[in-house]
């Protein structure tokens, strides 16, 4: 015998009991004031919403505890507002669980779906209207008008083209060319290798123009780290160490993973982290990813000094800086 | 009559008069709704919504949406004279230079996270109770839809002051527009007018977060709401309860008085968090450029996984004919979530799929009695917490003194371990609390009282559940497996195959439960008992 024959029977909604409230005048009186005192409460809060907006200056500081020094203005604004409100919840809830009918009630519910007679209703009038249009007797209205449809949801895309420019080789490209100054960021000075003590580490930017203003647009893609090891360290091929000079190396900036500032230079290690998504680079070793999600070292900038000892690019960086695109050459 | 009822006799005359209303009015204030605490995780998304329309639009009074270059001069000292977006300075002049500016950007953010978090302990209650099934399949998809727009407005929200950290996220979904094949450089240059970061990008993500995502989740909920109205909310089972009928309260007045009670509630409580706990200090954070960063740079809760799965992702990137295909955002940032997104707007169908079950169902589940849903559900919910333990390595690191490399590296392997071993923990658990049911129903449940019996024999008493509660326990269906038909009496093959056995896989795991009582086995041994 299957299972579901024989369920358990239901013995139907359970009887009601009357709350304290219902039947005794003395707890409903007292259910009343209740829901009185916490909407008067909410009053209150408001009143000290007001004074504090007003009356208690923005630098007057006191201490509560667990919060320690905490502006009394923003405090009393903030409590009385909560106050203000909270009581009158908890005033409307009371009152409903107390005072207001708490007997459950039974509704009925009916089937989603229309009757039968409605849904057949339905086909016979939408079938009478395309019959009335005619467009299955007029392919060629019903053709051109989806294919107008179509076309015009073009303008749409269309006139979103002027939204920004196109990328051309912009992603290719820095303000660092063959003989930039190596300047200091913040402060703008041309810096000697002297500078740099071994062990440190400084954020460069390419020499600006006389009269250029740098954009953040210029950051994005120019900035540039020097970090000064002692020259046995490095574990470079040939063609990288003549890159660097004097133990002093310079990569971009900006991680090769998601383009955020690699900013985080461990020194025992020799390890730059990224505070985004701690992809690790080891300096000694061209920036080789060493850990987390990113694929590719930190671009080196080549680095030499010029006649009057000041630190400049050998030349542009050979590669594309800042996070992959679908366009970039590896 | 008194003065006032005359009053509103004729107020209400008036209206009726051109709008005919009195009888569906009638009608919608006897509404029977449901009571249950679980019913009210939707009730605060929706008033933590009410509340951020409201501090929000008090906001946009002060806040300038421009990222032109300004030399900060308001109160704050510390960054007197500094350089910084008018977007950045307007946002510290609402939170030091405008009275209750700072409470309201408090409430604000906060009521952001609310809105999230009730948002997603809504869409649980909803999966894990089974109130997604026919006939509100169009529900849960809204439901899907108000998630993720929340998501992106979210975002967008606290990108909105350009302070250091929320320039680092932009920086982020930047590279993410950027690594999408083919067209990613074109997309990113577009929505940033140019290279990264521009002029641009603020005032149109600002836009787009006051007016269009709102007037979307407006759409949305109004329908969503519409539809719970008229397709009558679901309940419990219960004695008394079934598919055919509704047992609560009506909506005048228990239902107004409370749920407008609980607004009040939710934002004095919104309010007091914003009195009383700073958050977002983007003073702290000083204005955004791209060349820093701040060490331990977190995004808001709900896009924490997401972090956390870039985070964990393996560093792989492919090239090929000159082409650059960056797996290692591309998979953790869009092809992951779209398919845990898709995933989730279709499960009602696929699970109706896999069940065959194609009725109504009105009466909520227990989540025991659906250990496969209840499995999947939790194993879900196991992939989303490792990824969000990722997103926040950094902390765990510095908070609990362990490396980055051993959280990424329990995480990385975590994230494909522990969600099939939390599915069959959970099924486990599941049939035993259906087992623990069985017996509760049976035998009654344990009292802890011991008694000797003249022989000397030691008894627990067990003492006999209500009729009610029997009736609680033992009124859901178990569904059987469908049976799988390889060819029909004339020797055809089922022209289904393939389905048509991965139909039946799935329905003979979906009906593996324990056996609940009888009422022949109910009376068999309450008949022996005595």
């Amino acid at each position: 015998m299957s299972r579901e024959l024989e369920p358990l029977a239901d013995p139907g909604l359970p009887e009601h009991v009357h709350r304290k409230a219902d039947t005794d005048p003395i707890a409903a009186k007292r259910a009343e004031r209740q829901v009185a005192v916490l909407f008067s409460l909410s009053g209150a809060g408001t009143l000290l919403f007001i004074y504090s907006f007003f009356f208690i200056s923005e630098e007057t500081f006191i201490f509560v505890p667990i919060m320690g020094t905490t502006n009394a203005h923003q405090l009393g604004i903030g409590i009385g507002m909560a106050a203000s409100l909270l009581f009158i919840g908890f005033g409307a809830v009371h009152w409903a669980k107390t005072l207001m009918p708490d007997q459950e009630v039974i509704a009925y519910r009916h089937e989603m779906k229309s009757e039968e007679q409605d849904r057949q209703d339905l086909v016979a009038t939408a079938k009478e209207g395309a019959a009335i249009a005619g467009l299955g007797r007029r392919p060629l209205i019903k053709r051109t008008l989806a294919a107008a449809a179509g076309l015009a949801g073009l303008p749409a895309i269309i006139l979103l083209r002027d939204l920004g420019p196109l990328p051309g080789n912009a992603l290719n490209e820095t303000n660092w060319a063959t003989g930039t100054r190596l300047v200091t960021d913040p402060g703008d000075r041309p810096i000697k290798p002297s500078d740099l003590e071994v062990g440190g580490v400084a954020q460069v930017m390419p020499a600006l123009a006389p009269g250029k203003k740098r954009s953040l647009e210029d950051i994005a893609k120019d900035a540039v780290l020097l970090i000064r090891i002692r020259p046995s360290e490095f574990q470079l091929d040939p063609e990288r160490l003549s890159w660097t000079h004097e133990g002093i190396i310079a990569f971009s900036k900006i991680c090769s993973h998601m383009g955020c500032a690699v900013a985080l230079y461990e020194q025992t290690t020799k390890h730059l982290l990224c505070p985004c998504h701690q992809s690790t680079f080891d300096v000694t070793r061209a920036a080789k990813v060493i850990f987390g999600p990113s694929a590719r070292p930190l671009p080196q900038l080549a680095i030499t000094v010029d006649s009057e000892g000041y630190l400049i690019a050998k030349q542009p960086f050979s590669e594309a800086v800042g996070p992959s695109f679908w366009e970039r050459k590896s | 009559m008194t003065a006032r009822e005359r009053v509103a006799g004729t107020v209400a005359n008036y209206v009726d008069e051109r709008t005919g209303a009195a009888k569906w009015m009638r009608k919608n204030l006897q509404k029977v709704f449901p009571d249950h605490w679980s019913f009210m995780l939707g009730e605060i998304a929706l008033y933590s919504f009410v509340i951020l329309l409201l501090s929000g639009t008090f906001l946009s009074f002060w806040f300038d949406p421009s990222m032109q270059h300004v030399k900060y001069e308001g109160s704050y000292q510390p960054l007197k004279d500094v350089e910084m977006s008018a977007a950045y300075a307007s946002a510290l002049h609402i939170s030091f230079d405008v009275r209750g500016g700072l409470l309201m950007r408090q409430i604000h953010h906060w009521a952001a996270l609310i809105f999230m978090a009730a948002i997603v302990v809504h869409l649980m209650r909803v999966f894990f109770t089974g109130a997604f099934r026919k006939p509100r399949e169009f529900n849960w998809i809204l439901g899907i839809a108000l998630l993720t727009l929340g998501i992106v407005e979210g975002f967008l929200g606290y990108s909105l002051p350009d302070d250091l950290l929320s320039g680092t996220g932009v920086r982020i979904a930047h590279a993410i527009i950027q690594s999408i094949p083919v067209v990613g450089t074109y997309l990113s240059f577009f929505a940033f007018g140019g290279a990264f970061p521009g002029y641009v990008f603020i005032p149109r993500i600002y836009i787009v977060h006051v007016l269009l995502i709102p007037g979307i989740f407006l759409a949305l909920i109004t329908v969503h709401l519409m539809l719970v109205w008229y397709q009558k909310h679901t309940q419990y089972p219960g004695p008394g309860r079934t598919e055919k009928n509704v047992v609560g309260y009506p909506l005048m007045p228990v239902y107004m008085a409370k749920a407008g009670g609980f607004f009040f509630i939710v934002f004095g409580i919104t309010a007091f968090l914003g009195a009383v706990a700073s958050i977002n200090p983007i003073w702290l954070y000083g204005p955004y450029t791209p060349g820093q960063i701040s060490a331990g740079s977190q995004p808001d809760w709900y896009m924490g996984w997401l972090d956390g799965l870039v985070r964990m992702a393996p560093p792989l990137e492919t090239y090929l004919f000159g082409y650059t295909v960056s797996w290692n955002i591309l998979l953790p940032g869009l092809i992951i979530p779209g398919i845990i997104f898709t995933g989730m707007a279709l499960y009602p169908f696929i699970e109706s799929w896999m069940t065959g079950d194609k009725r109504e169902h009105h009466i909520l589940d227990r989540p025991r009695n659906v250990p496969n849903r209840t499995a999947l559900g939790v194993m879900s919910l196991t992939f989303m917490i490792v990824a969000l333990i990722n997103g926040g390595n950094d902390l765990i690191a510095t908070h609990f003194d362990l490396t980055i490399n051993q959280i990424m590296w329990f995480s990385r392997i975590g994230i494909i371990v522990l969600p099939p071993l939390a599915f069959v923990i959970t099924k486990r658990i599941c049939l035993s609390l259906q087992r623990a049911d069985r017996e509760a129903v049976l035998h009654g449940k344990e009292t802890g009282r011991l008694v000797m019996l003249p022989h000397g024999e030691y008894i627990e008493i067990h003492e006999e559940l209500s009729p009610e509660k029997k009736f609680a326990l033992t009124q859901h269906e178990q569904p059987k497996a469908i049976a799988l038909v390889t060819e029909d009496n004339q020797g055809v093959l089922n022209p289904k195959g393939i389905r048509a056995k991965l139909q039946a896989r799935f329905s003979a795991a979906n009906a593996e439960n324990i056996a609940k009582p009888t009422a022949s086995e109910v009376k068999e041994l309450e008949s022996g008992k005595h």
